[in-house]
């Protein structure tokens, strides 16, 4: 157990360490470079012209739809990851299980593939 | 008392550790960053960088230091916080997810029996630092290219997660190195062989996973300019830069573990090569393999035109994914009726 716990332990100071690789550079980058702000420089990019209206642009629903086709795959692979390194225990059972779940998903994405919408023209 | 010394001790053989490969990966990403370079400058008839030291191999450490002399410049519309965070969040995840890399038999930071899951879960933070960069930024190019590759991640990743799967049905095991192990026996036993369209569904994710060319609408100069880190200057855009070559090398490595035999040799079980090449270690086997990807990454930018983005989409879903599910259900079957020689 505490080998267990340990080795998820060293996981969570190399996330911290991951942090800190890139901070130390941005604090240092703060520290050394120049600093002379000005209006100009401050706004935002737009190829040279002061920006004529908000970023906050509205967006393509399409891109919405994608997320949303993205979790429900998602949750799939979530599911099958745990069938997939049991299966040679539950043997022909779990292709049967998995089979008929997977097959329900299919149908689904067979659907979407034909009202279009995995279409970006 | 002693035992908060002991758990100090462990922590701080932790942390040497973790030094231990964060370092030399720093240098691999600066060298990466030259290698490519040098590599498309002869592919297109130039010599690339040759002019800070022998060959241009100082290049990368001017670089860094031109990068930690540039102003940071902060637009005044952004969100100061996020846009902060944002390099932060796309470097932390691709140093991170090498926890659980195994460079040889128990050479490995972190044993832990969901090393798969953990290395997914890893590359997907990832899509975080773009998106949040681009909706910091509050501009009209950074929240374009967020939008795009946003979109193109995720579709890229469903592939990639039936690649994952794949494997896992192959070895039976979300450790790591029981999955490179699973491996054994000469070179036709490695899973680029019996799962050889998981194989290159998961390398063409793994390259849009990254951004990277022919699948960078994300960057996509001529249009976007920059894409997300247009606003981004000096050592906050160094970060973005080392956190994609850290991901190249990552999608490399993982490759390299899942489907060419990690540490395996080639030569293993081939009569005479066997024998003779048996005193390479593992771990040059495994740099070898990571390098000949690395090599492969560059080439495809340096050959393929840039996609459009609708074909970006329609690769991703409707090819990859039923290419990845049709194999997935064959393999699956194969391991049910134990199909030799791989799956008995």
């Amino acid at each position: 157990m505490t080998g267990y716990l340990s080795a998820y332990f060293s996981i969570l100071v190399f996330i911290g360490i991951g942090i800190v690789v890139g901070l130390v550079p941005i604090l240092a980058g703060h520290l050394i470079g120049k600093k002379k702000p000005n209006p100009i420089k401050d706004s935002a990019y737009e190829c040279g012209f002061p920006a004529f209206e908000n970023a906050r642009l509205p967006f393509d629903v399409r891109f919405y739809l994608v997320a949303i086709l993205f979790i429900l795959f998602d949750l799939e692979t979530a599911f099958l990851f745990p069938w997939a390194v049991t299966l040679r225990t539950t043997k022909i059972a779990g292709l049967v299980a998995m089979a008929i779940f997977v097959g329900v998903l299919v149908l689904g994405f067979i659907y979407e593939w034909r009202k279009g919408a995995l279409e970006w023209e | 008392m002693t035992n908060l010394e002991t758990q100090i001790i462990a922590l701080i053989w932790t942390v040497v550790k973790i030094v231990c490969i964060v370092l030399p990966l720093m240098i691999c990403v600066a060298y990466l960053t030259y290698a490519e370079r040098k590599v498309i400058g002869y592919m297109q008839l130039r010599i690339g960088p040759n002019r800070v030291g022998w060959f241009g191999l100082l290049q990368p450490i001017a670089d860094a230091v031109k990068l930690l002399h540039k102003e940071i410049i902060q637009p005044t519309l952004s969100n100061h916080y996020l846009f902060a965070v944002a390099p932060i969040l796309s470097i932390a995840p691709a140093l991170a997810a090498w926890a659980v890399i195994p460079f040889m038999p128990n050479v490995v930071l972190a044993d832990i029996n969901a090393g798969v899951l953990y290395l997914f879960a890893m590359s997907s933070i990832g899509v975080y630092g773009i998106l949040i960069a681009g909706w910091a930024s509050n501009s009209k190019y950074p929240m374009f290219s967020a939008m795009r590759s946003a979109a193109q991640t995720i579709s890229y990743e469903i592939a990639m997660g039936f690649a994952f799967v794949g494997v896992l049905l192959a070895a039976g095991s979300m450790n790591l190195q029981t999955i490179v192990l699973a491996q054994q026996g000469g070179i036709w036993h490695w899973y680029a062989l019996p799962l050889f369209p998981l194989f290159i569904v998961y390398w063409i994710s793994g390259v849009a996973e990254t951004n990277r060319a022919p699948f960078d609408v994300a960057e996509g100069e001529s249009e976007i300019v920059a894409g997300f880190h247009v606003e981004y200057s000096g050592m906050p855009f160094g970060i973005f830069f080392l956190a994609e070559y850290a991901n190249m090398i990552l999608i490399s490595t993982i490759t390299s573990l899942l489907f060419l035999g990690g540490w395996l040799s080639p030569f293993e079980h081939i009569p005479l090569l066997g024998k003779l090449t048996s005193f390479i270690p593992g771990i040059v086997w495994l740099l070898a393999k990571i390098a000949f990807l690395l090599f492969v990454y560059l080439w495809m930018r340096a050959t393929f035109p840039r996609f459009r983005y609708d074909q970006i989409m329609r690769l991703g879903w409707k090819f990859l994914i039923p290419v990845a599910l049709v194999w997935l259900c064959l393999v699956a079957v194969a391991v049910v009726v134990k199909f030799p020689p791989w799956f008995n």
